[in-house]
């Protein structure tokens, strides 16, 4: 019985199971929830979240976390908008807006994420104060930029990238496996589950570690770009504020799929079902017209549920 | 002869696999019983079994004439019956008097904590076990020999008639490890029951009345310390008969440098260190615990400054500082704290057997791991180390014995194939058994022509692995000692600070 619990639990797909097992509970109460068109709903506000996610989880896996993603997703999401939009952009009507908007969001991202990698890596300042401080500054800044306003008019060929599901599909796949591969089979990927364990016994062994946290940082900044991309084109309007109120979902979700808070532990497949499970919550409560309030309180104990199945988890492992 | 304790057929299994069986001793009124067996001989859950944590599959315990069975820990600490562990129990951020009375602080008008008694009441038990402190001082700020003493104080608070000390010597010093000793001597003279388990046999020969030997699980032998010799102790407890304790050299030193050491300061830390390390020996440094030698150890391998000096690997100075130059210049370094610098505790015994030489395990362009490489290589260090065949290479590290942890860590540096090896107390924490097989793969890579140093706290070790010992004193090289002038007494004399000489 034991033996059979442990192996539920310690199981890559545990989450996965508790997904199929909330839809299959919340299915008859809720109409609409399982049909192909709520799917692709939830798919595409699935997609974004997970790349937000996977970033996080590379710097959960040292032992860090990043709590600037949400203002880099604003940052870049503004800059890259004022560079490529028809009417005021540096790029307007350039046959290249579309590519060199994305790579200067992208920029902006690894840019934020080298600040905070500084700080942490190099200043050894605690991340959390570092990336607290960084997503209150870097917001701030966003705001600043366009004095509040949201700037529309993005080309088309940009927009196409978050707004077409299947093309959103396919470059977070693309993502998805590539921090797959370099989780699992790469030397920094491995040196980075080994600075999470412990910094300083994988100091003495010669990795090195300011060099794999500061590359946690930018990997996590680039990543929260990369959705920048995904969600501004998703409403095609480059927003100071977009994804703010995401913060608790990117860390929830990761942590619900079972990456730990202390390092040194995390998966990609772990993360794809966390998001998973957190998306199905959401959208369920939100077909049956809870009022925002409500979901929040829901997912607020969702998110803690899964804090008490990692430490079950945790005792499993040392038993 | 009274008894404090009885253990009376004691059975013990997880799942299929008996723990315990059968084991039925007595520690006598008032007298010291020496524990003593290889790490897994089943001391730990007897121990567990008297604390309250575990509780047994058959037989009884009775103590002082009345049974006992505990179902939790406090019901140990109410009956009287206190631990004192390795790992000590004490809150680092709070006073001294603070962890005497965690439980039950003094207090004034309900509430309030009554400073004043609860500093007076401390100051009592300090002075029962000669700690001359203050008690409002901060646990932090205390050596791991004091700390120790503060547990044994706390252990008295309760009024403790049985204390159980496990593996209480490990990280103290020479001179704590004394003043340990004459406590445990005034208890006894107080007529409290002690029991003491240790790997360090003369300790226990010494210190102890009685000895009880497990092994798997069952007692193998009891009797009077002075019934046993140590030769006779680690037979009973390996089960074989183990003619020697060290191995032997098969081949001599080359008389190549290794490691050139030139002229080596830092203030307050080492002071004027020069030494020449060849290829295919074995360098001792002997010293007390502050003599400076871990931090000499930490310096060699970049991880520390030093303001003077030159430092040459294979006749290359190195400049640089930082681990990574110096396992380039084929250095490797097992340091003293095996649990925060050596291992990763939770990550697989695989990947920490990798950690070192990962990178060489790599294809370019996109530095993917070659896993298959990894296998075999693994593979061939657990035979080389002889790593219990039982543990699983995905298993985490932190669920094997001392030995077999500590032979990961070794393991995970010959992979890198160093010329030259750093030891930083090697065989701390591990059993009879296990600290043989180190000794043997230390000598076998001398033999291969590595250069080997080793630090250690036991002298016997030293004088029965090294070719030459170097002793090391408030800083300093005072005595050098070719393996033909090996003396206890001199190596002891040559350790000990100058102010303390006569």
């Amino acid at each position: 019985m034991t033996q059979l619990l442990r192996r539920v639990l310690l199981s890559d797909y545990f989450v996965l199971g508790l997904s199929l097992l909330y839809v299959a509970a919340v299915a008859p109460f809720t109409p609409g929830f399982v049909s192909a068109e709520n799917f692709t709903n939830i798919l595409s506000a699935l997609l974004p979240l997970l790349v937000v996610a996977l970033g996080q989880t590379i710097v959960l896996i040292t032992g860090g976390i990043d709590l600037s993603v949400t203002a880099v997703i604003g940052l870049s999401s503004i800059v890259g908008a004022m560079a490529m939009n028809h009417e005021t952009g540096w790029l307007a009507q350039s046959p290249i807006a579309a590519p060199a908007g994305v790579m200067i969001m992208l920029l902006v991202g690894a840019s934020v994420g080298a600040l905070n990698g500084i700080a942490v890596a190099i200043a050894r300042m605690p991340a959390f104060m570092v990336t607290l401080a960084s997503m209150m500054g870097f917001s701030g800044l966003a705001v600043w930029l366009t004095h509040a306003k949201t700037i529309n008019a993005l080309p088309s060929g940009f927009t196409m990238l978050g707004g077409h599901t299947m093309i959103t599909l396919a470059i977070v796949l693309v993502v998805g496996i590539c921090v797959h591969v370099f989780l699992r089979r790469s030397l920094w990927g491995r040196w980075l589950y080994a600075v999470g364990h412990n910094s300083r016994a994988s100091h003495i062994s010669g990795v090195p570690v300011g060099g794999i946290t500061f590359f946690a940082y930018v990997a996590s900044g680039l990543l929260a770009a990369m959705a920048s991309v995904l969600y501004t084109g998703q409403t095609e309007t480059g927003s100071p504020v977009l994804g703010q109120n995401i913060l608790l979902d990117v860390i929830g979700a990761t942590v619900i799929g079972g990456t730990s808070l202390f390092g040194g532990k995390g998966k990609v497949v772990w993360t794809l079902f966390g998001v998973l499970f957190l998306k199905l919550v959401d959208n369920s409560l939100n077909l049956l017209n809870l009022s925002i309030f409500a979901i929040t309180i829901a997912k607020g104990a969702v998110i803690l549920l899964a804090a008490y199945l990692d430490s079950l988890r945790n005792r499993f492992v040392a038993a | 002869m009274n008894a404090a304790l009885q253990f009376e057929g004691i059975d013990k299994s997880f799942g299929n696999v008996p723990v315990l069986r059968d084991v039925s001793f007595t520690v006598g009124a008032g007298r010291t019983l020496g524990l003593v067996g290889e790490n897994g001989a089943g001391k730990s859950t007897l121990m567990n079994i008297l604390g309250g944590n575990l509780r047994s599959d058959a037989g009884k315990m009775v103590l002082e004439d009345r049974p006992y069975e505990p179902a939790h820990p406090k019901d140990a600490s109410r009956a009287g019956v206190a631990f004192i562990h390795q790992e000590l129990n004490l809150f680092t951020n709070l006073s001294i008097a603070e962890n005497l009375f965690v439980t039950g602080l003094p207090r004034t008008a309900g509430f309030l904590i009554n400073r004043h008694s609860l500093h007076q009441r401390a100051a009592k038990l300090l002075e029962q076990v000669g700690l001359d402190l203050r008690p409002e001082t901060k646990v932090e700020n205390l050596s791991l020999g004091e700390r120790q003493l503060v547990e044994i104080a706390r252990a008295l608070s309760f009024d403790a008639r049985l204390i159980i000390f496990d593996e209480p010597t490990t990280s103290l010093s020479v001179r704590e490890t004394e003043v340990l000793f004459s406590l445990m001597a005034r208890l006894h003279d107080r007529g409290i029951s002690m029991i003491y388990i240790s790997h360090i046999l003369e300790h226990v020969r010494r210190r102890c009345d009685d000895i009880v030997i497990l092994r798997d699980g069952q007692v193998v032998g009891e009797g009077e310390a002075i019934e046993f010799s140590t030769a006779r102790l680690v037979s009973l407890m390996v089960g074989r008969e183990m003619n020697q304790l060290y191995p032997t050299r098969k081949k001599a030193a080359a008389s190549t440098p290794a490691l050139e050491v030139e002229r080596v300061n830092e203030p307050g830390i080492v002071r004027d260190i020069s030494f020449t390390l060849h290829h295919g020996e074995v360098l001792g440094i002997a010293g007390l615990m502050g003599a400076g030698r871990s931090e000499l150890a930490r310096i060699l391998f970049g991880l520390d400054r030093y303001s003077s000096g030159e430092i040459r690997a294979n006749g290359k100075p190195l400049i640089r500082s930082g681990p990574r130059q110096r396992i380039k210049h084929g250095m490797a370094f097992l340091t003293e704290d095996r649990r925060h610098e050596g291992l990763c505790l939770d990550a697989s015994i695989a990947d920490n057997l990798m950690l070192v030489a990962l990178r060489d395990y790599t294809r370019s362009p996109l530095r993917l791991v070659q896993s298959g490489r990894c296998r075999q290589s693994i593979d061939r260090l657990r035979e080389e180390v002889l790593l219990s065949p039982r543990a699983h290479d995905k298993q985490p590290a932190k669920t094997l014995s001392g030995g077999n942890q500590q032979k990961v860590v070794l393991a995970k540096w010959l992979l890198a194939r160093p010329s030259v090896l750093i030891l930083d107390e090697p065989t701390r924490g591990v059993d009879v058994g296990a600290k043989f097989e180190l000794y043997r793969i230390i000598l076998e890579l001398a033999d291969a022509g590595t250069a080997v140093l080793v630090i250690s706290s036991e002298i016997e070790e030293l004088t029965g692995i090294c070719d030459r010992i170097l002793v090391m004193s408030q800083g300093k090289v005072h005595a050098e000692l070719n393996r033909d002038k090996f003396d206890r007494e001199r190596l002891l004399a040559a350790a000990l600070p100058r102010e303390a000489r006569t």
